[in-house]
């Protein structure tokens, strides 16, 4: 049955490889270069103390290929879920040779078992070996990503370390299951479509945030948690824009960043400007001051706002979870996917009968 | 007589049609079985259940004594071939014999390599690239080489042409003669099973209208042409199986065990493709009458 299942699926596996290994050696070339920019840089920068502007550049200089590989391992999963899972018994109903193959001297069970064993486990090998390669080789923008593409953050999340091959199990399981259940290739298809991209919207957005219970807490504003601090010229007060940043936990996923007045109020915040009632016409803050020294009087002027009580409330889930919601959320894959696969059983012994 | 099939008020329900409803059929061992019948009467669901393809919605099924559940043992006994003999268009036929050879222990690989010899199948040949009657002998040589005890055959030569449909049954023929299988075969068509079958089963609207040995078959029914003649005034031993008249003739299809004497009919004897239309035209058994069966 191996046998068998190899001889229908090493097409399929040849051009999955052949892909894979176009991706290993164009990041195999571009990896090391990438590397010793980076070390080149960051010693440049410590010596003279510009990083955060370092990381800048370097990041912007090569967005658009680390974009692309992380598209890359968020797509393969879809892709193995529709071409390696939806066909995998449509095509077999399809053409009627299902009554051949399930009339040799094996049960449908363990043809499906073997099946099932065999694709699942080069699915969550494809995707490990596209996972690895793109985490090691981003490794150096991935510390020095912006805002939006750290490690923590949806979209990287799900295309950096072990999470890959939990989601290429569970497409390459889906797509069995619509098949099972549709019956018909494209319909199967796109159905395994559907729900996984529904899977992979729903997850970070409303199950990942509470996989650990976020951290809440508060914290002084200054430059790390505030983007822009503006007075537009008819207005009585000037306004905070503050950033998706968490002092001293450089890299944390932040779920929300809002700013409270002195009485502990939320007046707003999550990426909106907030009105601050700190007086603009005398202290810290008035233009008089700011103009002798702009980079002197913004700092004095937002440790007057902290002295008032204005705080940053954020909710958070800090950098060092990035293992632990790694682990965690492979594993609900790993048992979605299983709960599927007892489906598939079920259903092919049951109701494909 | 023991019998390969046995089923009992058997009926399979596809959402809400009926496909095959409270069929009751025997099949005798050690025949060529014949099992005719107008599309949609259900062949084709009495044979997936009888492999095991199928699970009966209601009523119970027995082949070769066993209940076919689709474990190992009771599936390396029955070889089935599929409407449309479907293989695998992507594999060779030389990776056929390796499927069948992998998959089932009692594979005779001889057997296998010699049928595709000698039917000149190139075993590097792809089987999609194959002809409809090639890639029905290779369906054939599958289901033949792993040894089952008995052969089902699902309209195997429906789509061929006609020499491709004679050579086909003259290979089963001659499987038949050497490994000596029951075989169940279906068709709508009489002419392809005239030469084959030494049993003839005709199943009408998933029932059983008439099950018999070929010979006894035509021995013991006659066509009766003479005048014009109410069937309620024939004889008591000629059961009527069909009836037409025109202003001065009749015409019965009759069966019975005793000679015609009546000098005023003329009495001709009857194809077998005749009288599977006799019985398919005539009008059905009442509810719970007992199937008709022609036994020696």
């Amino acid at each position: 049955m191996i046998w068998l299942t190899w001889r229908q699926f090493r097409v399929a596996a040849a051009t999955t490889a052949a892909a894979l290994v176009v991706l290993a050696v164009a990041l195999a070339l571009t990896g090391p270069e990438l590397a010793s920019d980076y070390s080149a840089g960051i010693t440049a920068c410590t010596r003279d103390g510009g990083c955060a502007h370092f990381f800048d550049r370097f990041f912007d200089d090569y967005q658009a290929p680390f974009q692309a590989a992380t598209v890359v391992v968020l797509v393969l999963p879809a892709l193995i879920g529709l071409f390696w899972g939806a066909p995998l018994i449509t095509r077999e109903l399809e053409a009627g040779t299902h009554l051949l193959v399930w009339n040799q001297s094996i049960t449908r069970a363990r043809w499906l078992a073997v099946k099932l064993t065999v694709t699942g486990l080069a699915a969550a090998a494809a995707a490990g070996l596209c996972s690895l390669a793109v985490t090691w080789w981003s490794a150096p923008l991935d510390k020095s990503a912006a805002p939006g593409f750290t490690l923590m953050d949806p979209l990287v999340f799900g295309a950096r370390a072990i999470v890959p091959m939990a989601y290429a199990a569970f497409a390459f399981v889906l797509g069995v299951t619509a098949g099972l259940i549709v019956r018909r290739t494209l319909p199967a298809m796109a159905l395994t479509l559907a729900v996984f991209a529904a899977a992979q919207i729903v997850m970070p957005l409303t199950v990942r945030p509470h996989l650990l219970p976020p951290v809440s807490s508060s914290f002084e504003l200054g430059p790390d948690n505030v983007d822009s601090f503006n007075k537009s010229g008819d207005e009585a007060f000037p306004q905070v824009i503050l950033d998706e940043a968490i002092p001293g936990h450089t890299g944390a996923w932040v779920l929300s960043s809002r700013l409270t007045d002195p009485s502990g109020h939320v007046v707003g915040g999550d990426g909106a400007p907030v009105t601050v009632r700190v007086s603009m016409t005398s202290g810290p803050c008035a233009p008089s001051q700011q103009a002798q020294d702009p980079a002197q009087g913004f700092d004095a002027c937002i440790a007057e706002i902290n002295r008032l009580g204005y705080r940053q409330e954020a909710i958070y889930q800090p950098f060092e979870r990035f293992w632990p919601l790694q682990w965690i959320e492979t594993g609900i894959y790993v048992l979605v996917t299983a709960g599927l696969a007892g489906l598939c059983f079920w259903w092919i012994r049951r109701r494909l009968s | 007589m023991s019998a390969v099939l046995q089923a009992r008020d058997l009926g399979k329900k596809y959402g809400k049609r009926w496909a095959l409803r409270e069929c009751t059929v025997d099949i005798p061992a050690g025949h060529v079985v014949g099992l005719v019948g107008p599309n949609g009467a259900g062949k084709t669901t009495l044979l997936k259940l009888a492999a095991g393809q199928l699970t009966p919605t209601s009523g119970t099924i027995a082949v070769l004594g066993g209940r076919p559940t689709g474990d190992p043992a009771q599936l390396a006994r029955i070889g089935f071939v599929a409407q449309d003999t479907p293989v695998y268009a992507g594999l060779s036929v030389a990776d056929h014999l390796r499927l069948g050879a992998r998959l089932n222990p009692g594979w005779d690989a001889a057997l296998a390599r010699e049928r595709v010899e000698r039917l000149g199948l190139d075993p590097r040949h792809r089987a999609g690239k194959l002809s409809g009657g090639q890639r029905a002998q290779l369906a054939l040589t599958l289901g033949l080489a792993k040894r089952p005890e008995l052969l089902i055959l699902d309209e195997p030569v429906a789509a061929l042409d006609p020499l491709a449909r004679r050579e086909f049954l003259q290979g089963l023929m001659e499987a038949v003669a050497e490994h000596e299988l029951s075989v169940v075969l279906s068709s709508h068509l009489v002419s392809d099973l005239e030469r084959t079958c030494d049993y003839l089963i005709v199943l009408v609207g998933s029932r059983v209208r008439l099950a018999g040995q070929v010979d006894d078959l035509l021995a013991t029914h006659h066509r009766l042409t003479g005048p014009r003649r109410d069937p309620g005034r024939l004889p008591a031993g000629q059961h009527v199986v069909s009836a037409s008249h025109t202003d001065r003739q009749s015409t019965f299809v009759i069966r019975t065990g005793d000679p015609i004497h009546d000098p005023a009919w003329a009495v001709s004897r009857l194809t077998l493709e005749d009288l599977v239309l006799a019985y398919m035209e005539g009008p059905a058994p009442a509810q719970g009458r007992p199937v008709l069966e022609v036994q020696r």
